[in-house]
């Protein structure tokens, strides 16, 4: 498979094995399992997907460009609920929303600053911001960990949105997985994301504005999460911040890594999203008919994980001449 | 002198710009910014936290600080090696649910629950080097998932048995022990954490093992090069983070008396900021143990206080996120800058106001007027040779040099067409001289004194001085030995120019013009060596006295020769007996009619000779333009000078031409020739002396006639 064309079916590759895993598991449980196959479920399905696809796509372009954003999560959660706490205590609906949309962008800025200009990794710029935004926002601006959206509300309205009988998060979803596939595929930036992912020395060498960029790329990834947050509140009516400590953000690496999308940049694309996501939504919608309880079900998920992993280190193997130091 | 230039004098003179690069040469100012962060943050908390200091207060905040000290120090030991392992808290968690099912479910004795959470931490380590050691994957990632894997099965296994923890009826004074009781004062958690803290940092700075982690840490590749076990390397540190969180587990099983849900969350983040806030680098290589329980005890501080202090939930997240991003964009910037600072603020020039020479010009009619007589040398070793500083002769007319590649070359005579490398000392071989039984003695540039006995046996003599108290720098080592000489009762004299640059930066030296030159004195009798005087600019040749009672040496960015006293009534004192020569005199050395050679290494020049009017100008140079723009001494035309006892000028030889012999450093005369040397050269030059002794030979002059 080249870097963004279409597969090579020739080959077996990791996108293969996972889309053919995703079918049979399809097929055994619309067999097994009663009321798997039924059109309720499996709009149920795709919408339990919905905001975990978004977040992984934003994930993915952070990826993609060999970067990787531990604070999505808390981002999503927290610009929510401070945004929330703000029109519950009165405050006009255009300024906290214009409050809550700087904040994520400044965090996305300090994210991309302290990678793209400081040199910090990535993982430990949005572990240690992740932390930190829980922490502010948790500390100094609610007062509790779960935060209503105020009633008749738009976020509310949003909420209950339908149209032909699918929930609003799953066009948007679409919508979303459209626009960065056109990004990716079809505009000079999104090439460009692909060149910094895979080499970023050689992609600063010929031109490409690799440090704006990257900044660029946390930016997006936390307007994304933004998004994520506000169809989450709009489903539940609420958002709940222990979310946060829950392994929602594993699932969003997992559904980006499981789908090919290669840690080390410059692999893969949003069709690699829309199969990890497909095998998730199943998975987890096939453990919870089963009545598998949560617990178990995070270790299951903790396990294929490792497995992802493992395999992606065989197929990406690191190379001991050219890796990094200190590249953890 | 203008105002204004003696306003630039005492500027440069006498504000010690130069401890500020001294210090930062210190490995210990790795440690100076956490050891006062931590000072800071007791002092904080200690003040605002009422009976934070309390002995009752302290013991009970410092059993929680052993337990989390030992996941520190396994954390550090596997950053040291260039890993990370987030799995720590999952492991604590699982080795402490370990113990408490072996003692309280199973009712099995204290050590069976030890020995249950041991085997816990080390199969769940073990894992954990498997797949980051010999599958190679990405630690990050791959102990986040083992992680999360471990929480979930600690989740199960807790919720399980949670009830039945509850009605355990098993007890034991051991376990009451470990988890409340203390011995001389401490927990025992605390005492854990100081031995295993004792043994890991022995066996990290002392031990093949240790070394092992750090090469690795250090450099991966190299490691793998030097025929390091690179996988198994990295395979044992995540073993040794497993068996440092079993040993916490099984100490919070102790002192809870059970396992939560709450029992190590968060302790992964927390001992990651913990270790890279004491200053252990990210991707290996660099910290310690002391660092990383720096960073434990300020992080807990931080975090304690903070509950203690009221804050509310998220609050400790908060603060664990500043202190990870502030930690990790100072150490890597820190890494990432520490040499260009520390180039920017090394060199710290001081003004000198050099005296009024006479002309060396042909034609100038002065005694310092240089001819061309030396183009006329026959050449030894043309092109073979690189970088013969000092060249000897011996009692057989045999001749030696050193080179650049720290050999010393001997040519055989009568023709010095054949040569051998007499000796490989290493280094850079700079002066020599004859002692009493035949054995070269050479100041080797970068390392020492070192002797060459006739049948080749290399033996240092000297790497080291005294180290003197008010020094920042250490002044004990000799950094650039430069020339020696011998006197009568065998005691050699020889000198150190500069205490701040290696031999190679000696352009440097030059611009800083700082007077840090020493010389001193090896005793062979006791093996000691003496530092005789301090702070001149570049000491350089040392010459003895025809009659042994006094020696000349050479300061040559002050172009003055001095004569320090051996015996008589001014024994022990220097005077300087040339001044403002108008060339840098390098060696000295001793001719047949009475006098001595001198060689003059470069000329001055009245621009270099204004630059060190003006240090403000020579500290931009050395900020602002590359190396070889700068200004610096003259090195493409010199010279051999003879002067008398009394410091007269008896006549100059030079090459005018630039061919044979544009830079001198050393010169020797035996038997009616003078050979000559040149540190930039690539030959040694062989000069007929008009009218001297045919017979006379340096080491009959020094020792007598043949024993």
């Amino acid at each position: 498979m080249n870097a963004i064309g279409w597969p090579n079916w020739r080959r077996l590759n990791q996108e293969g094995i996972v889309f053919a895993i995703a079918i049979l598991l399809f097929a055994a449980a619309a067999l097994g399992l009663p009321g798997f196959l039924t059109a309720d479920n499996l709009v149920a399905i795709v919408r339990s997907v919905s905001v975990l696809g978004i977040l992984a796509l934003g994930m993915a372009v952070v990826i993609i460009g060999r970067g990787i954003d531990l604070s999505a999560v808390a981002i999503m959660a927290m610009s929510v609920a401070w945004y929330l706490q703000l029109l519950n205590t009165g405050t006009s609906d255009g300024l906290a929303f214009l409050y809550v949309l700087a904040g994520v962008l400044a965090i996305g800025l300090l994210n991309g600053f302290l990678v793209a200009y400081a040199d910090v990794p990535a993982i430990f710029v949005t572990l240690a911001t992740g932390s930190f935004v829980f922490g502010y926002v948790r500390s100094q601006l609610i007062t509790q960990d779960a935060v209503p959206v105020p009633g008749g509300h738009w976020v509310e309205l949003l909420g209950g949105v339908r149209f032909l009988d699918i929930p609003v998060e799953v066009f948007v979803f679409a919508g979303l997985a459209f626009l960065v596939f056109l990004f990716l595929r079809y505009t000079k930036w999104g090439r460009f994301i692909y060149f910094a992912g895979d080499n970023p020395v050689a992609a600063r060498n010929i031109g490409v504005p690799v440090r704006p960029m990257l900044v660029l790329r946390y930016v997006l990834s936390a307007f994304v999460a933004l998004i994520a947050g506000l169809l989450t509140a709009a489903s539940l009516h609420s958002i709940n911040t222990r979310i946060v400590n829950s392994t929602l953000l594993y699932d969003i690496v997992l559904v980006a890594v499981i789908g090919g999308i290669g840690l080390s940049g410059g692999r893969g694309g949003v069709r690699n999203v829309l199969v990890g996501a497909a095998l998730i939504g199943i998975l987890l919608n096939a453990m919870t008919i089963i009545d598998i309880p949560l617990l178990y079900q995070n270790l299951i998920k903790a396990a294929i994980l490792l497995g992802a992993i493992i395999v992606d280190g065989i197929i990406n193997p690191r190379d001991e001449q050219t890796a990094q130091q200190g590249d953890i | 002198m203008t105002f204004r230039e003696r306003l630039q004098a005492w500027r440069y003179n006498l504000v010690p710009d130069h401890l500020v690069g001294e210090i930062l040469t210190k490995r210990w100012t790795d440690n100076a910014i956490p050891f006062l962060a931590l000072v800071a943050t007791l002092g904080v908390f200690g003040s605002i936290i009422p009976g934070f200091f309390k002995l009752t207060s302290l013991q009970e905040s410092t059993r929680q600080l052993g337990e989390f000290s030992l996941v520190v120090i396994g954390m550090t030991v596997v950053m040291l090696g260039g890993g990370i392992d987030l799995s720590v808290g999952s492991i604590f968690a699982l080795s402490c649910f370990s113990a408490v099912y072996v003692f309280f479910i199973l009712e099995q004795s204290i050590w069976l629950a030890l020995a249950a959470a041991l085997a816990a931490g080390l199969v769940f380590g073990a894992i954990n080097g498997y797949l980051v050691g010999y599958l190679r994957l990405r630690a990050f990632l791959t102990t986040l998932v083992t992680f999360i894997f471990g929480r979930a099965l600690f989740d199960i296994l807790v919720t399980a048995y949670a009830a039945d923890v509850q009605l355990s009826q098993a007890s034991s004074d051991v376990l009451d022990f470990i988890g409340d009781g203390t011995f001389w004062g401490l927990s025992v958690s605390v005492w854990l954490a100081i031995i295993l803290a004792i043994v890991t940092h022995i066996a990290l700075t002392r031990s093949r093992p240790g070394w092992h982690v750090l090469a690795v840490g250090g450099s991966r590749r190299s490691a793998h090069n030097a025929g390091i076990r690179v996988r198994r390397t990295v395979f044992m540190t995540y073993v040794f983070s497993g068996f440092c969180a079993s040993i916490g587990g099984f100490l919070i099983a102790c002192r809870l008396s059970g396992a939560g849900p709450g029992t190590g969350l968060n302790l992964e983040i927390m001992a990651l900021t913990a270790a890279v806030v004491g200053g252990v680098s990210l991707g290996g290589g660099r910290g310690s143990v002391v660092k990383g329980l720096m960073g434990a005890i300020i992080v807990l501080t931080m975090t304690n206080g903070l509950i203690r202090l009221g804050y509310g939930t998220g609050t400790n997240q908060m603060v664990l996120g500043i202190l990870l991003a502030v930690a990790v964009t100072i150490d890597i910037r820190w890494l990432k800058n520490r040499h260009k600072v520390l180039n920017e603020v090394y060199v710290a020039p001081v003004y000198l106001k050099m005296g009024e020479t006479q002309s060396a010009a042909p034609g100038s009619g002065t005694s310092y007027e240089l001819d061309n007589r030396l183009s006329a040398a026959d050449h030894i070793g043309l092109g073979e040779l690189e970088g013969p500083e000092d060249v000897i002769l011996d009692r057989d007319d045999h001749l030696y040099c050193g080179t650049r590649h720290g050999e010393i070359v001997r040519f055989f005579a009568p023709d010095y067409k054949r040569s051998e490398v007499f000796a490989h000392i290493g280094g850079f071989p700079l002066g020599l001289a004859f002692d009493r039984d035949g054995n070269l003695i050479s100041c080797v540039g970068a390392m020492g004194l070192y002797s060459v006995s006739p049948d080749r046996d290399v033996k240092r003599l000297s790497a080291e001085t005294a180290r003197s108290w008010t020094s920042i720098a250490d002044d004990a080592r000799l950094r650039d030995p430069n020339d020696c000489d011998i006197a009568p009762d065998g005691r050699i004299y020889f000198t150190d120019s500069t205490k701040r640059y290696d031999a190679h930066d000696w352009a440097l030296d030059s611009i800083e013009n700082r007077a840090t030159g020493r010389l001193l004195v090896y005793d062979p009798k006791d093996g000691s060596t003496k530092t005789l005087l301090d702070g001149y600019r570049y000491t350089n040749g040392v010459c003895m006295a025809h009659d042994g009672k006094s020696l000349f040496f050479a300061e040559s960015w002050a172009c003055r020769v001095h004569r320090y006293w051996l015996e008589g009534p001014k024994a022990g004192t220097a005077e300087c007996v040339i001044r403002d020569m108008p060339g840098y005199p390098d060696n000295i050395n001793r001719a047949s009619d009475g006098n001595y050679w001198m060689a003059w290494l470069g000329m001055r020049t009245p621009s270099f000779d204004l630059s060190l009017r003006h240090p403000d100008m020579r500290k931009r140079m050395t900020r602002r333009l590359p190396q070889d723009e700068w200004l610096f001494p003259n090195i493409n035309t010199g010279g051999v000078v003879k002067f008398n006892e009394k410091g007269g000028i008896v006549e100059t030889l030079g090459d005018l031409s630039g061919n044979a012999h544009p830079m001198v450093t050393s010169m020797r005369e035996h038997k009616g020739y003078l050979f000559v040397g040149g540190i930039l050269n690539n030959r040694i030059g062989r000069y007929k002396i008009e009218g001297a002794d045919p017979n006379w030979t340096s080491p009959a002059s020094y020792w007598g006639g043949k024993p």
